[in-house]
């Protein structure tokens, strides 16, 4: 009876801590359904009635130009990336080149530079090429910063087709491509659609370089989301609907890439 | 950068036989674009960024342009503000990353048992790590640590508290660390969660059978064996946070005592256009990276290493 009560109260504080995290999620949906009037009220106001206005206001406020410019840099890169990582995993998993674990670390090493270093170079060379305000040219870095990322996690993915199978396809006169899309294509679809999510959304939530790089046509969402809090009045509802739409590709994305997420964020070092 | 040298040697030894040539560059050609697309796209900067460093450059002042020798490092260790900014990185990268490890692994061991509805919990748990991070920075500022109409005043309204303090002014610091401990502890729980589950069960069943108390089980069999997570979430919860930009812009815009390198970059090249000055500075964030680097790549080659045994 005892050792049951101690395992209802375990079950009962992690959904308490379940709930104080999910808490500021939470409360932004609600606020972005609130009235400007009812957002900002002290104690706040729980059941006040609810409105789509803070959403009109934001797209109404020329939000589709950075929304269409995230997506494409983030969808951009993410197709460049799986083109250059894929070959480039096999490579290094399943027909492995000598020494491809110093090759797999100095992928790894690149990722390790903190950014922030590289900036004022590539701005120059921005500059330089007339490539500033380019999305292009944005599209381009997330490569550079998701390529890594995404060679380590195909290795790991690609590394998972049991060697046997691609001999047994080989023995039987199966040619690269046949062994290509009958073998390793369905076992590693999983693995590059994760990927995929992953890299999607390291470019999509990207500031830095997109304050630097970019201005009033490149612009980005979450550079769009750093103007967006200058006019004066009320304005909570309307913040509280942007940060919504700008986060839903992520939730989505997150989510969907839920049990791949680990092994993503830990560059495949973790399953 | 380091591992460069070493990695010359896969790419240009030159091969013996020229029929083994062929077949090994064969096996090389799928990566080659991919490797030289990140070199010219990652290592060239860096190089750049070395030899400005040693400029004497403002761009607003074109004509004033040429060798400066050590002149902007000695400007970036003398300059107060930047050597605040060192100190400043070091306490929010340490705070964030301790506290939110301390937190996942708290929320990981609860997350590890059976209980109704673990599933929903561990993605609303999740859920933080998943907002854009300048709409969770926004968030912070404007909806929940707002003094007026925020969210934490009003929650202290509604328990009949007096008091309404103003949150980012009182303890800027703090207020940063908080939203940013917020957000990486989903990530911490995550790896800790992935590595208390792959724990092999037959150890821990023994010992119970052994008459081993709970505490003894954690100390003595699960805490080992957590602890390369642990490293690891600390090393790449380390490498992510020391690069921060997006909190410490929005929430405080490096005011108030709280900016960080990153921000002092950005802030020295992009509106005092002092281009020698952010290169030194960025040669020295990338000497200090260099040191976390190199533990990290330790941690992540010893795991490695185990999942090929």
């Amino acid at each position: 009876m005892n050792s049951q009560w101690i395992k209802h109260s375990w079950g009962v504080l992690a959904w308490f801590c379940g709930i104080l995290f999910f808490l500021p999620v939470a409360w932004m949906f609600l606020t972005s359904l609130h009235s400007e009037s009812d957002a900002a009220t002290n104690p706040p106001s729980l059941a006040a009635p609810l409105t789509l206005d803070g959403y009109t206001e934001f797209f109404d406020s020329g939000a589709w130009p950075p929304l269409i410019n995230s997506f494409s840099a983030s969808i951009g890169s993410t197709i460049i990336v799986l083109l250059l990582a894929i070959p480039a995993a096999y490579a290094l998993s399943i027909k492995p080149v000598e020494k491809w674990t110093d090759v797999l670390f100095f992928f790894l090493s690149t990722k390790m530079m903190p950014v922030v270093a590289a900036l004022l170079p590539i701005y120059l060379i921005a500059q330089f090429a007339g490539m500033l305000d380019n999305i292009s040219f944005l599209t381009l870095l997330y490569c550079s910063m998701n390529l890594p990322i995404a060679v380590w996690l195909m290795r790991s993915f690609l590394s998972e087709v049991p060697k046997e199978i691609l001999e047994a396809a080989s023995i039987d006169g199966a040619g690269l491509i046949t062994i290509l899309r009958r073998v390793v294509a369905p076992i590693a679809m999983p693995g590059i659609a994760a990927t995929a999510l992953i890299c999607f959304i390291f470019s999509w939530n990207e500031l830095l370089f997109a304050r630097v790089l970019t201005g009033v046509v490149a612009g980005t969402a979450p550079v769009y989301l750093t103007g967006f809090v200058t006019s004066q009045g009320l304005f909570l509802a309307k913040v509280c609907a942007a940060a919504v739409v700008v986060s839903l590709p992520v939730l989505i994305a997150g989510f969907a890439a839920q049990d791949k997420l680990v092994q993503g964020l830990s560059l495949g070092a973790v399953k | 950068m380091a591992v460069m040298t070493r990695e010359r040697s896969v790419v240009d030894r030159p091969p013996p036989v020229p029929r083994r040539n062929y077949s090994k560059w064969a096996r090389r050609a799928p990566l080659l674009p991919a490797l030289i697309f990140l070199i010219i796209v990652t290592q060239l900067p860096f190089v750049a960024t070395l030899v400005i460093s040693f400029m004497k450059w403002n761009s607003l002042d074109p004509t004033n342009r040429g060798f400066a020798g050590f002149d902007n490092y000695v400007n970036v260790f003398t300059d107060p503000d930047l050597r605040s900014s060192v100190v400043n990185t070091i306490v929010l990268t340490a705070s964030v990353v301790l506290i939110s490890l301390i937190l996942g692994l708290g929320l990981a061991l609860l997350l590890d048992k059976k209980f109704k509805g673990r599933g929903f919990v561990r993605t609303m748990l999740i859920a933080p790590f998943l907002v854009v991070p300048v709409a969770a920075a926004l968030i912070w500022k404007h909806v929940l640590y707002n003094p007026e109409y925020g969210l934490f005043n009003g929650i202290l309204n509604w328990l009949g508290f007096d008091a309404q303090p103003d949150w980012i002014s009182t303890m800027p610091m703090s207020a940063v660390v908080l939203s940013l401990v917020w957000q990486w502890t989903p990530f911490m729980m995550l790896i800790l969660l992935a590595g208390l589950q792959s724990k092999p069960i037959e150890p821990v069943e023994a010992a119970t059978i052994d008459g081993a108390s709970s505490f003894q089980i954690f100390r003595y069999l699960t805490f080992p064996h957590l602890r390369q997570y642990l490293e690891l979430g600390g090393l790449l919860g380390s490498i992510y946070i020391v690069q921060n930009f997006d909190a410490v812009f929005t929430i405080t815009s490096g005011g108030l005592g709280t900016a960080n390198l990153p921000y002092m970059i950005y802030q020295t090249f992009y509106q005092a256009h002092e281009y020698g000055e952010a290169s030194a500075a960025g040669v020295i964030v990338v000497a200090g990276s260099i040191i976390i680097a190199t533990f990290a790549l330790r941690v992540v080659s010893s795991l490695f290493k185990e999942e090929k045994r």
